[in-house]
């Protein structure tokens, strides 16, 4: 990386308690302009959770949150004001809005116009309301479901409304997106379109960080990946550190997971590893 | 259609079929000619031959209908147009209107006047005539299915795919616009104005029955097209019917009834900004209405008002009362709007009470002196604009203009308000902030949207349109108690049916509401003879329209598809509406 490393995101000594369990134990975590960052880890790890307390949505039991250096309140709407937008693991659209609408839900944050400007219908309102169907469109164009604006999102196929939550989440011109497994449910080809996709938007300035269980996705695309185990940072380091760290895949194969799903989760983490030399080497762009 | 995959329900072929359906609704039309009974006990007289009265005028109405849709089965020219959908149900449904309104008024004869023998030969007539295009409609050939249920359901259903209309000039489409909004005043007037309970429940028979034949042929579709192209023609057309009622009216009741819809469906459409945009289920509601009638009360110059000596111009009463009713709400809503779901229900239903209950108390025994409690504030002068005293009845172009007919259109004009409130807040962003909330108040808090702020918004300009209507009610009823601001009773407007006049109307929409309200209205109204189980009725027919159609009789385009999966509406109805008015303009130009 050639920039220089200012950070975006600092997570300092997050703990989340849900009654006895811990699921997020002290985690101090740090995300710089311009970064990928991925965030891995087994089911149940923690990894949901802290995202939930970086955005405001728990409460963090201990610890504090800061972007561009001023410490967020645990609030999801000032989080978002500030310049967080985020996705979630189970797609939650507005299923009765159009793609449209649900985009320009997403501008909320970055209009202002009240319930005055909308009964007078003044000048100035139709000229926001027209800037920001405008802004979202161009959104649209960029996922490119620019087609389908007047469809509900329910009617979406599930791969679309994986991305138009992407849309929706960047209409809040984000400094900092947070994705929640975006790839879950998608079949190879949306995989890869994804990919591109989350490319484009680190392209545009917008650090990112993702949520993933498709190795191969997390390790092409992170300039650097931390590992949460029961809620605990366990590594954290480029890709190559990553997947050569035996605590890693002792984790994976964990004590505390038996039988299938630890096992597949292996799997995926030696078919990253067979993949791991070709695609080490389209890293440093 | 003669295919071995059809058949019907009742074997005959389908030349017999069609032929029974043509000559039964001619029959049934026919037969109203005749007299039906003896005495004129039965109300409407019944015993002319050779003119119709009452209930015979409908099953009259019925019966052409039948014969109507008949012709247009037939492909007779002209008519063809009038099942686009060219199916069964609108046969099937307008043979059983007449089939329901000829028989329950042969069966009230027999049953009120004590036996069949009350009945004249033109009576049985009548009821044979009317079963006649029921059993054409159901040898009407549907595919063969197994069980007899799915075999009922296709005959009285709409198909999912109708053939896409030929575009027409926006001039005729705003003559059918026009068309339709006569024929909607004639049916509505011809509502209010029935004047014994069993004209008005067959009335609703026939108008159930033919408004869900046009919608089965795919005509409500249509229409609402050439209505989503005319928007602001549709809105004015509507006010100019609304204006037109009380010219329409001899008697000053049938503008009471009127004016008390308004007020009613006034409230409602306040409502359902709460209710159906912002999701927030509000059991208290009719509370902001009385918050309002008890300000305009106080200060509008009654000698038992505690500020008697206060009487505000009314325009300055109006804003009283939809302020001090805004403020309210904001009272009610800070504490509570941070509650989810089924607590606040439950906490806006007490806050509900507890205004009644403190109104009822506040007589200076045993709290301060300032509604008089249960005797509440009355002599409540009427309204004077420059000198045009609202009180009484003036001569407008040769038009008797009564007491009530003034009010009606003055809530005309406070209805015309908040329609403008509803529509303009709904296609905002603070609308758009409204209805994120009712879908997933996570997500939307997520994308930056304060929740407890935009719902408080919600809660407060709802209750402010609810005390808007309130003002111009304690004027219309002279003085305000406590007792009607109750959650429920057996006439609006209270919470409970505040709320059913949204949900059965159409959560979300304009139309709903009024619509719903001028039901629930009309209802307790008209149905007298139903008394004490009028509530039970009233229960009944909620719970069957919840289940056969939970979007509300007008149904939001939303809603719609969120109820009937296999809707797909939005996919075709957007490539026409781009499609569409760019050749008409070709061919205007
Ligand atoms: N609101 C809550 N109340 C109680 N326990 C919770 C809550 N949310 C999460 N947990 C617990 O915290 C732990 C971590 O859950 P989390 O959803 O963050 O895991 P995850 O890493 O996202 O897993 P996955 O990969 O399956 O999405 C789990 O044991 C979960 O049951
Ligand atoms: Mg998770």
């Amino acid at each position: 990386m050639s920039t220089v490393t200012t950070p975006v995101l600092e997570a300092r000594n997050v703990t989340m308690r849900f009654g006895g369990l811990t699921a997020v134990r002290s985690v101090d975590f740090t995300v710089n302009a311009g970064e990928i960052v991925g965030l891995i880890g087994p089911n149940g790890a923690g990894k949901t959770t802290f995202f939930n307390c970086l955005t405001g949505l728990y409460v963090p039991t201990e610890g504090t949150v800061s972007y561009k250096g001023t410490v967020l309140p645990p609030k999801p709407h000032l989080v978002t004001q500030a310049g967080i937008a985020r996705t979630f693991q189970n797609i939650r659209l507005f299923a009765n809005m159009t793609v449209l609408e649900n985009v320009l839900v997403g501008r909320h944050t970055r209009t202002k116009e009240g319930l005055w400007s909308a009964l007078l219908r003044g000048p100035g309102f139709k000229k926001a309301e027209k800037a920001s169907e405008e802004r979202a469109m161009e959104l649209l164009e960029f996922i490119g479901l620019e087609a389908k604006r007047d469809h509900l999102a329910r009617n979406l196929p599930y791969g679309e409304q994986r991305k138009l939550e992407i849309a929706r989440a960047l209409a809040s011109e984000p400094g900092l997106l947070l994705l929640d497994e975006p790839t879950a449910g998608m079949n190879p080809q949306e995989t890869r379109a994804t990919e591109e996709l989350v490319f484009a938007i680190r392209d545009k300035g917008i650090a990112v960080l993702l949520i993933e269980h498709d190795m191969r996705f997390v390790f092409n695309l992170s300039d650097r990946v931390a590992v949460l185990v029961q809620g605990e940072k366990l590594v954290e380091g480029t890709s190559d550190v990553v997947q050569a760290d035996e605590r890693v895949i002792a984790a994976y194969l964990g004590e505390p997971f038996e039988g299938d799903p630890g096992a597949s989760e292996t799997a995926e983490v030696d078919a990253a590893e067979a993949q791991s030399t070709t695609s080490t080497k389209g890293e440093g762009q | 259609m003669t295919d071995t995959t059809t058949r019907g329900l009742i074997p005959l072929p389908l030349a017999a079929a069609r032929a029974l359906l043509l000559a039964g609704g001619i029959a049934t039309a026919a037969s109203a000619f005749l007299a039906w009974t003896w005495t004129s006990e039965f109300p409407g007289d019944l015993t002319y031959t050779g003119y119709p009265g009452g209930l015979q005028w409908l099953t009259f109405i019925a019966g052409l209908l039948t014969t109507v849709f008949a012709l247009a089965a037939y492909d007779v020219p002209g008519l063809r147009g009038l099942i686009p959908a060219r199916n069964n149900a609108p046969l099937v449904l307008t043979a059983l209107g007449g089939f329901g309104v000829t028989w329950y008024t042969v069966v009230s004869i027999a049953a009120e006047l004590g036996g069949l023998a009350n009945l004249e030969p033109g009576g049985w007539i009548a009821a044979i005539a009317s079963l006649l295009p029921v059993i054409g409609a159901f040898a009407l050939p549907e595919p063969r299915t197994s069980n007899t249920d799915a075999l009922l359901k296709a005959y009285i259903a709409k198909p999912d795919n109708i053939p896409a209309p030929a575009p027409i000039s926006p001039w005729v489409e705003r003559a059918i616009i026009t068309l339709a909004t006569i024929v909607g005043l004639a049916v509505f007037t011809y509502g209010i104005d029935t004047e014994y309970g069993e004209l008005f429940v067959g009335f609703l028979i026939v108008v159930v029955f033919a408004v869900w034949a046009l919608h089965t042929a795919g005509l409500m579709d249509r229409f609402s097209r050439i209505v989503a192209h005319n928007r602001s023609f549709t809105l004015a057309m509507g006010f100019a019917a609304a204006i037109a009622f009380p010219f329409t009216q001899t008697d000053d009741h049938y503008a009471n009834i009127g004016v008390n819809i308004l007020i009613f469906g006034t409230v409602a459409l306040g409502l359902n900004i709460v209710v159906g945009l912002a999701g927030l289920l509000d059991l208290g509601y009719v509370a902001f209405l009385g918050v309002g009638a008890y300000t305009a009360a106080l200060v509008s110059g009654s000698e038992f008002s505690r500020f008697s000596g206060v009487h505000f111009p009314f325009w300055a009463a109006a804003l009283a009362g939809a302020a001090a009713s805004l403020i309210f709400g904001v009272l009610i809503g800070a504490p509570t709007l941070r509650l989810r779901g089924d607590y606040l229900a439950i906490v806006t239903l007490g806050f509900g009470e507890i205004f009644r209950i403190a109104v009822n108390n506040m007589d200076g025994e045993s709290g301060p002196d300032i509604t008089n409690g249960p005797n509440g504030i009355p002599s409540i002068p009427d309204l004077n604009f420059f000198g045009f005293n609202l009180g009484q009845a003036h001569d407008i172009a040769g038009f008797t203009i009564g007491r009530f007919a003034n009010y009606y259109l003055l809530m005309v004009l406070i209805m015309a308000i908040v329609v403008l409130v509803y529509t303009r807040a709904a296609d905002s962003r603070i609308g758009r902030s409204w209805i994120a909330i009712r879908e997933d108040e996570t997500a939307a808090t997520a994308m930056g949207i304060n929740g407890f702020r935009v719902k408080l918004i919600a809660f407060a300009l709802g209750a402010a349109l609810a005390g808007l209507a309130g003002t111009v009610s304690a004027h219309v009823t002279y003085s305000v108690v406590p007792t009607p601001y109750q959650f429920a009773g057996s006439t609006p407007p209270n919470s409970a049916f505040l709320l059913a006049a949204v949900v059965l109307g159409g959560m979300g929409t304009v139309a709903g509401p009024i619509l719903g309200a001028a039901l629930l209205y009309l209802l307790p109204e008209k149905l007298v003879f139903l008394q004490d189980k009028s509530l039970l009725a009233f229960g009944i027919a909620l719970i069957l329209l919840m289940r056969f159609r939970p979007e509300g009789i007008i149904a939001n385009r939303r809603r719609q598809l969120e109820f009937h999966e296999t809707g797909q509406l939005d996919v075709p109805e957007t490539t026409t509406l781009t499609g569409e008015p760019a050749a008409v303009t070709k061919a205007g130009a």
